[in-house]
């Protein structure tokens, strides 16, 4: 398949629900070929090692006042006019839906950013290639983790006339090094396979590891805390997922109250779908475009697809995804600016000398040096959500913390159990500084992610040690 | 081209390619779900997938490849493609792979099924939501939300061993939930489960949880959860309701007794376990009330099948007998590596993902008590259930847990109803305070087991009844 084959799939897809719905039936199709490929490593040898290339078609339709969606993986002739027959035949069994919002107007999407064809089309062996590279740089230290690359081609056509493509790809690597169970990690998502340095990755994971051992319990309470990007990006999700969205918004089961000072004022997250490679629109063909949620610590917006914006009273924010309708829409690109002027110290310190790796960006650093007491995090695991409203959430460090005083990681401390208030923690007064380097983290899957720079706060709830 | 032929050629090209064994499946899956909230059914979606999967294992290496095309030249170039990935694999090598002997078969399997859940007409379905949801909203629900899901999965699959299995499996479930909203919270009660109850079987499993029959109550619940006195905090006896002690089995055994984490193969991400095998058979989980088997045999349970996805067939095994632990979920090749004589728990979410070892029916063995009778017999504690919350550490240790609700025990009578109820602990310390046991076990379906790169979504069940725990932690908030 190519371009113009994925468009023409989407226009025939529509057409063929005019033909057997009728010229009253408005349809949306989204035809979408990936090729998604990932090289796992554990144990410091590939373990497992997967390719994927697939093609989905997706259709929703609304008609006689009833709507209904349907996909498939089967784009014959055949297989795309059973996909409209069944789906015609379920939107005619569904209720009425009033709330329907119409089709997405023929308007232009914005300009994607131009993706990397070598990232394309990468050979597992340039992924296993990264892979050496990360276990070699681990040295004695065991390792585990995973190199990917992904490649999704997209066309939408609505039978409002709207029509739209686009491409992306990206690259990720996520990995840790461990001894005697501690372990470190560096997690990077980037545009071009080839800005990824296994190499790199695992020296610094290493480095972590290694600063890592011993560590010591501490009781549980409130500490000031230190969280480099990896742990600010579970705060990312979370906010975006349960807050800035606007389905749970119009429920009242957010927290998002806009025009209110809801957080610090040196807190601006800006969802920012084409700041780097990605589809230029979104399920329901809306273009993507930057939205600023929170705004020197003002809240701003929540996301909006085209049924929650006709609720509201306002425009889709081009944040729809397949399964919207209960989910409701996703920002699925935050980034947290960064500090203006960066902090001026560039230099980890330690009396340990073994916790200096626990420090291995001279952002974090900086934002170290300033603590008097309190804890350094890595990274946040298994975060569920104790009530969405509060933005409560439980969860455990993970891939390393260390203890601060006077600016000086002292030892590595053993994993601590939380439970949090996402948005009160970076209320107002509560963010004490920013790192002025923001990192970007990839999620689960492809085309989402997560920037940040490290971020010093002036209180987390632990609530338990590992031992209980 | 049937869909064995295009799992032979794949498995061929795999083999032509430099494979010393390959296997391929081919599955077709459709898929139906609808959610109502608030009496309107919210969103209606079907979908239909096919397409084939190949494993080749080239020297001592991985590699797979998927296509969604069924043709002869697709499935001899996945073939290939999975060969050369399995030799890209050999640049970072490691140990040598074998196989545990597993019979090679020509077979076919069925799951059970009464009412074809997907012959059910769409609006007796969207009905019975539309109706359940309606009800709660009258009994003062913010939010009433009504859901069901349905697979119907076809499977053919080929090894270069000589397998030739075709398996038909269809799986549903549903359940319904209202939500209260109140001053910076909310509060949700379910029925019959947070996101409903799932098996291996026909749409007979959504009549027999009679959604409508239970929505007042839960609507009820919720609102009235909202002024309820919160959950105490301290050390207490934790009686667990069935549905919550599966989620407590699913994650602090079910996933601990994986053998990939255990080997270390799932290290990054999902995490590794506390268990070592050299410990395999003699280390004390939990207290001589703690039976728990491993069984893809028990009729209608969502993690039930014929055969595994690298041909194994369905055997029920213990993994903790009288609180020892003595088995583990393993695949051919990882029970091969650990010195084991068994696979039989390695599955795959669909025709392009890689089969791994996964949870089948993990699930406890009754006790010989009732409910009733473990609160008679507790003098001060809480009863919780319901999950709400879930969440346990990267070895399968610390665990916190919330429910949907809690009572107060006093003298061994229920009391009041607790808001915001939470638990805390260590597995094997938490399953050696295990001191009575019901034998009202359900299977409790879990259809969102998540694990693995890419990821995939497991299907398991939960066979389990409730309990009591002494001395437990509870009443953990912000």
């Amino acid at each position: 398949m190519n371009e113009s084959t994925e468009i023409e799939l989407a226009g025939q897809v529509v057409e063929l629900v005019r033909r057997l719905g009728g010229s009253g039936a408005q349809a949306e199709a989204v035809v979408t070929r990936a090729d998604l490929a990932l090289t796992r490593f554990a144990n410091s040898a590939i373990h497992q090692n997967v390719s994927e290339s697939t093609v989905g078609v997706r259709l929703r339709l609304h008609v006689d006042g009833r709507t209904a969606a349907g996909s498939g993986s089967v784009v014959t002739a055949d297989g795309l006019r059973a996909l409209v027959e069944r789906t015609l035949t379920a939107a005619r069994l569904c209720p009425p839906d009033p709330g329907w919002p119409g089709l997405a107007p023929p308007v232009p999407v914005p300009d994607a950013p131009p993706v990397d064809e070598a990232t394309a089309h990468a050979e597992p062996d340039e992924r296993a290639d990264r892979v050496r590279a990360f276990v070699a740089a681990a040295g004695d230290l065991t390792t585990a983790g995973y190199c990917r690359t992904s490649h999704r081609s997209s066309a939408f056509a609505n039978s409002a006339g709207h029509t739209a493509y686009g491409s992306s790809v990206e690259a990720a690597m996520d990995g840790i090094a461990r001894r005697d169970g501690a372990d470190g990690v560096a997690r990077r998502c980037a545009d071009r396979l080839a800005d990824l340095d296994g190499a790199e990755l695992g020296a610094h994971a290493a480095a972590k590891a290694r600063a890592a051992a011993d560590p010591v319990e501490l009781p549980p309470g409130r500490y000031e805390v230190v969280f480099e990007p990896a742990a600010v990006a579970d705060l990312l999700q979370n906010l975006s997922w349960y807050g800035f969205n606007g389905k749970r918004y119009a429920e009242r089961q957010s927290f998002a109250e806009p025009g209110v000072a809801q957080f610090d004022q040196q807190v601006t997250v800006v969802d920012d779908p084409l700041g780097a490679s990605g589809l230029p629109f979104d399920a329901e063909g809306t273009g993507r475009r930057a939205l600023t949620l929170v705004d020197a610590g003002t809240t701003r917006a929540v996301a909006h697809d085209r049924r929650t914006a006709a609720d509201a009273g306002a425009e889709s924010t081009g944040h729809a995804i397949a399964g919207g309708a209960t989910w409701g829409p996703m920002a699925r690109n935050l980034r947290l600016a960064g500090a203006v002027a960066g902090p001026a110290s560039a230099v980890g310190r330690s009396t340990t000398g073994t916790a200096a790796g626990a420090v291995v960006d001279t952002d974090t650093a900086a934002l170290v040096a300033g603590m008097r007491r309190g804890l350094l995090v890595t990274d946040l695991w298994y975060t569920r959500v104790l009530d969405p409203k509060s933005l409560v959430v439980t969860g455990l460090t993970r891939n390393g913390v260390w203890l601060v005083e006077d600016g000086t990681v002292v030892r590595a401390v053993r994993d601590l159990r939380f439970t949090e208030s996402y948005p009160r923690a970076l209320g107002p007064g509560a963010v004490l500084a920013l790192g002025a380097r923001p990192v970007r983290q990839p999620d689960r899957v492809d085309g989402t992610w997560w920037t940040a720079p490290s971020v010093r706060l002036a209180s987390w709830h632990f609530t338990g040690g590992a031992s209980g | 081209m049937t869909e064995f032929d295009a799992a032979s050629a794949a498995v061929q090209a795999a083999l032509d390619a430099g494979a010393r064994y390959a296997d391929a499946r081919v599955m077709h899956r459709r898929y139906e779900s609808m959610t109502a909230r608030n009496g309107d059914v919210e969103e209606l979606t079907q979908d239909e997938s096919i397409g084939l999967g190949v494993r080749a294992l080239v020297g001592s290496s991985w590699g797979f490849h998927a296509v969604p095309d069924l043709s002869d030249a697709a499935a001899r170039d996945a073939g290939r493609r999975a060969a050369r990935t399995a030799a890209a694999s050999a640049r970072v090598p490691g140990p040598p792979v074998d196989l545990v002997p597993v019979e090679a078969v020509t077979a076919s399997w069925a799951s059970d099924c009464r009412l074809d859940p997907l012959g059910v007409p769409l609006s007796d379905k969207g009905d019975l939501l539309v109706e359940a949801t309606r009800t709660m909203v009258r009994h003062g629900a913010d939010l009433a939300e009504g859901l069901y899901q349905i697979w119907d999965t076809a499977k053919w699959f080929v090894s270069s061993e000589g397998h030739r299995i075709d398996q038909r499996t269809r799986e549903c479930g549903g359940g319904i939930s209202a939500t209260s909203i109140g001053d910076g919270e909310t509060q949700r009660r379910s029925w019959p489960s947070y996101r409903g109850q799932y098996g291996t079987t026909g749409w007979e499993l959504v009549e027999s949880l009679d959604l409508g029959a239970h929505a007042a109550q839960i609507a009820e619940e919720s609102r009235a959860l909202l002024t309820a006195p919160p959950c105490p905090a301290g050390e207490t006896d934790l009686i667990l309701g069935g549905e919550q002690l599966a989620l407590q089995i699913h994650e602090s055994v079910g996933h601990a007794i994986e053998l990939d984490r255990i080997l270390g193969w799932e290290a990054a991400f999902a995490g590794t376990s506390w268990l070592d095998l050299a410990q395999l058979g003699s280390l004390r989980y939990g207290s001589e009330l703690m039976n728990i088997t491993i069984d893809p045999t028990i009729p209608g349970a969502l993690g039930s099948f014929g055969f595994d996805d690298e041909g194994s067939p369905a055997v029920k095994r213990d993994a903790v007998r009288d609180g020892r632990w003595v088995g583990v979920l393993a695949g051919r090749d990882s029970a091969a590596m650990a010195g084991l004589d068994y696979g039989g728990s390695v599955r795959a979410d669909g025709w392009a993902r890689l089969p791994m070892v996964r949870m089948t029916n993990v699930g406890l063995e009754p006790g010989p008590h009732t409910l009733e009778e473990i609160i008679a017999a507790t003098d001060d504690g809480v009863l919780m259930d319901l999950n709400r919350s879930w969440s346990i550490d990267d070895k399968r240790l610390n665990f916190q847990f919330g429910c949907e609700v809690g009572w107060e025990i006093k003298k061994g009578r229920r009391g009041r109803m607790l808001r915001n109820p939470t638990y805390t602990g260590i597995g094997p310390l938490f399953w050696r305070s295990m001191d009575m046991l019901s034998g009202e076990t359900v299977s409790w379906g879990t259809p969102n087991c998540g694990k693995g790169q890419p990821g995939q979504t497991g299907h398991t069940g939960h066979p389990a009844a409730p309990a009591r725990f002494r001395g437990v932690r509870v009443g953990v908030s912000a």
